[in-house]
């Protein structure tokens, strides 16, 4: 009798242990996942911030350039480039046939004539002389030197020919081939060349969203925040806009793309593609998030600060105006950078009206159209070439540290400005 | 030239607060006795003029492009056009004015562009002229108008009511958005294919119905079989599925682990690590299922002899299942937390283990707030977009094979109107109607989890 009772204590205490090693498993898998999931974004995307530079000797032969004598601006600016552009490619390898000039030009950026020209323009008096220029690199090229190749596949299944690579490793093994910072991923609009294309265009985008979306969703947001909690009067009305908010809250985002495709596209025709319908959008998205949060801390302030207020004389309005809203503004703040955030972040309803479209230009005004960093990731991790891989991470990680600043901000706002009453 | 205009106008709003507090202090300055604090006398006077800039801002955008119309083809209306043929030509005539005309120019457009030039331009300068002097007259009003005993904070404070009771109407207004943008586009769908086919029909295949040339009368039986949903339905419920049962077993323990057996260390800084994984954005989640989960379930399934698909309902569910897994550790955690201590020591007196008292008196009490956590789980799975248009497939399959690829409400809707649209067109209309279908579905689990959780929190409160 008394074995069996132990029996039975020890199998409820193993059944103790084996149910908290499950609780701690689940937060052990959990955490997990996002080391994996951070560690691969990293891993795969930091190259990125790197890019691969071709030394080429290039001479100015004003001739081939069809420049007369003491060209002016103009005539520079004018000037034919391709020529000149193609022989210092092809002078690499003096034995080439034309196939082979033909893949040694491939070695190189498909705008490689822009950048001897420009070259050129910084200096003029290059003119007739050879100087060693910096040409950006293939993206297929740039991946090999940064080891992200299978050099060993078949030479039918790569994009990079077995000639080419020998012409890379002579390059390399002389030292004419340079890693250096990628300035232009941070400049450069988006492009259909992997190595040239950057984030700038949708980075604006994304900014002139959320700017837009801030100065819509905010105010309204705490309008509608102040009326719910301090004056609305109970009632059926009340309760209806209160199901209304939280229902929004959880509709999916898609949803609201068609909102801005069959409104605000259809309806109002405004401007397809641009960051201010994206803008509005988002801001419909974001308005329930920001009233929650405003509520929220309205209800925080105590009925004491009220109460002081009103016993001075003051109305309902001023008391609300001069000290609840004050004194609720921290809360408010850091509830709206959190939805800034989660807006930052979504694609599917900027998709849907139309930011998709390829933009190689940076949008200078909310009326243009762009393209924003999530979708921009989107349409690289679309995109077959492999180069675009890299670039799809770091675009990533750019996000991702706009998120993590943004978060970390909101719980500062939170920590310092927020009054612990009790 | 609005933006002038604007900036004038507050300017002048500025200014007529300006006077209007100047006034209440010469009252003042005469030993009488204000109604109210001098600044309310400026609020009211600044009310006075933005609420007829406003109107007729208003007024003007509404009626302004219908007059403009109106105007340039009465020019042609006797003469023979069609109606279209006249909508055509204004539009036309737009393009070219604005410098984004593209088609041939004839005389008449260019004509007509002209026109609509000029009646802009006078429109324009008519606008300045009304607004502006709307502004004074309303403000000079005002300004006549109050005096010592006139009352000025009761109506601002009223103004300002309204004004908060209008931005309140904010979210009810986007709802109507919602339905509006939807509803007409479906109820068109549907006059072409009939409900029943839509929701029984096995066959979905929307690149079938191409665009068809305006010319061309509707023909129905062009579109039968094309838009049947139920494989969409079906994909969309069964990656539901398997991202719930990667989220429901680990959130839920971590969330009962967080709630009672964490210590305030560990929980200090598990919880928000957990939350991280709810602020990347799906977007990300999406390329990282597609670029390795999918590739890395196609090797163990090849290496175990199984063919998967590189675009497998598995991988975008399973990648699904992590992003949920922190809505439903951080909500079961809340209502656990909220499950009074009494239930707890009465459970620990009688004896109980930990776990016993968890799975025995915990979990029961707290078992309708877990529920509705779920609930919402399932509708943000339901609603979630891009992982499954990035990892899981476009073709709408018909299975219940985890490894093969199936397609969901969300990623149709994506495919459909990723690039231009053409409005009237019945593919438009699908993801439309299927974007209803979503919304309803997704209204009734939010509806039902809310309720679920507001009445258990009323019971413990």
């Amino acid at each position: 009798m008394n074995k069996n009772k132990e029996q039975l204590l020890n199998k409820r205490y193993k059944a103790e242990q084996r149910f908290r090693l499950y609780g701690l498993s689940a937060i052990f898998m959990a955490l997990l996942f996002l080391t994996i999931f951070i560690f691969k974004i990293f891993s795969t995307g930091y190259s990125a911030f790197q890019k691969t530079w071709l030394i080429v000797p290039v001479t100015f032969d004003a001739e081939l350039m069809m420049l007369d004598q003491n060209p002016s601006k103009e005539d520079l600016q004018d000037a034919d480039y391709y020529d000149i552009a193609l022989k210092s490619m092809a002078d690499l390898d003096p034995n080439a046939n034309e196939d082979q000039e033909n893949e040694l030009k491939r070695m190189v950026s498909y705008f490689f004539e822009k950048e001897i020209k420009n070259e050129l323009l910084n200096d003029p008096n290059l003119i007739g002389k050879t100087k060693e220029v910096y040409l950006t690199a293939s993206d297929d090229l740039d991946q090999v030197f940064k080891g992200n190749y299978p050099r060993d596949l078949p030479e039918d299944q790569r994009r990079v020919s077995d000639y080419q690579l020998k012409i890379f490793d002579q390059l390399v093994a002389n030292g004419k081939v340079e890693s250096k910072f990628n300035i232009s991923f941070f400049t450069n609009a988006d492009s259909r060349e992997a190595e040239l294309a950057g984030i700038a265009s949708s980075f604006m985008g994304s900014i002139f969203s959320i700017l837009v979306c801030l100065m819509i969703a905010f105010p309204v947001a705490v309008l509608a925040a102040i009326y719910l909690e301090e004056f609305a009067p109970k009632n059926r009305f009340t309760d209806f806009i209160e199901v209304n908010i939280n229902n929004l809250a959880a509709v999916p985002s898609i949803v609201f793309g068609l909102l801005g495709l069959g409104v605000l596209l259809a309806i109002f025709q405004l401007p397809r593609s641009t960051p201010l319908v994206g803008g509005i959008t988002l801001s419909l998205m974001t308005l329930p998030t920001i009233i929650i949060a405003a509520r929220a801390s309205l209800k925080a302030v105590p009925p004491s600060i009220r109460e002081a207020a009103l016993a001075m004389g003051a109305s309902r309005m001023q008391t609300t105006m001069h000290h609840t809203v004050p004194l609720s503004m921290p809360g408010t703040l850091s509830g709206t950078i959190i939805g800034l955030a989660q807006a930052l972040g979504e694609t599917a309803p900027l998709i849907l009206i139309g930011m998709v479209a390829f933009v190689n230009t940076i949008p200078g005004s909310p009326m243009d159209p762009a393209a924003s960093l999530p979708v921009q990731i989107y349409i690289w991790a679309e995109s077959a070439e492999r180069g675009f891989v890299e670039k799809v991470s770091a675009c990533i990680m750019v996000l991702l540290g706009f998120l993590i600043i943004m978060n970390l901000f909101a719980q500062i706002i939170r920590h310092k400005f927020e009054k612990k009453w009790s | 030239m609005n933006l002038i205009l604007f900036t004038f106008i507050v300017l002048l709003g500025f200014t007529s607060y300006y006077f209007g507090r100047k006034k209440a202090y010469t009252i003042q300055s005469t030993k009488k006795r204000l109604t109210a604090l001098p600044q309310f006398y400026g609020y009211y006077l600044a009310i006075w003029c933005a609420i007829p800039a406003f109107i007729i801002f208003s007024l003007w955008a509404i009626f302004e492009p219908t007059i403009v119309k109106l105007l340039i083809l009465s020019d042609y209306s006797n003469q023979g056009y069609l109606d279209d043929e006249l909508n055509l030509l204004y539009e036309k005539s737009k393009a070219l004015s604005r410098g984004q005309f593209t088609g041939e120019i004839t005389p008449l457009i260019e004509a007509s562009a002209e026109k609509y030039l000029s009646l802009r331009s006078i429109a324009q300068s008519s606008k300045v002229v009304i607004v502006l002097s709307a502004i004074i007259a309303s403000v000079a009003y005002a300004y006549k108008r109050i005096s010592s005993n006139s009352r000025t904070r009761e109506p601002v404070e009223k103004f300002l009511n309204a004004v908060l009771f209008t931005a309140s109407l904010a979210a009810i207004l986007t709802t109507v958005g919602i339905v509006f943008s939807l509803i007409f586009q479906t109820i068109d769908f549907f006059k072409v294919i009939p409900l029943f086919d839509f929701v029984f029909g096995t066959h979905w295949y929307p690149a079938k119905a191409f665009v068809r040339d305006s010319s061309e009368a509707l023909d129905p039986t062009m579109y039968s079989d094309t838009f049947g949903a139920v494989p969409i339905f079906a994909g969309t419920f069964f990656i539901a599925f398997i991202a719930m049962c990667v989220a429901i077993p680990i959130g839920l323990m971590s969330g009962i682990y967080l709630a009672e057996y964490a210590s305030t260390k560990v929980r200090q800084y598990a919880k928000p690590l957990i939350e991280i994984l709810a602020g990347i954005p799906t977007v990300v989640y999406g390329f990282f299922a597609a670029l390795t989960v999918g590739p890395f379930l196609k090797e163990l399934g090849t290496s175990m002899g199984l063919e998967v698909s590189a675009e497998s309902a598995l991988a975008a569910g399973g990648v699904m299942g992590i992003m949920i897994i922190p809505f439903i550790s951080s909500l079961s955690d809340d209502v656990i937390t909220s499950v009074p201590q009494s239930l707890r020591d009465g459970s620990y007196a009688m004896g109980a283990t930990k776990s016993e008292t968890i799975k025995r008196v915990i979990f029961p009490a707290a078992l309708p707030g877990i529920v509705g956590s779920i609930l919402l789980g399932v509708s943000r799975a339901i609603g979630e977009t891009m992982i499954v248009v990035m990892a899981s497939g476009l073709a709408a399959n018909l299975t219940l094979n985890p490894l093969e690829s199936t397609s969901t409400i969300t990623a149709q809707i994506v495919v459909i109107l990723i690039g231009d649209q053409a409005f009237g067109d019945p593919k438009t209309q699908a993801a439309f109607a299927l974007g209803m279908s979503l919304f309803l579905v997704t209204l009734c689990l939010n509806i039902v989890a809310l309720r679920v959780v507001k009445k258990y929190r009323e019971k413990y409160e």
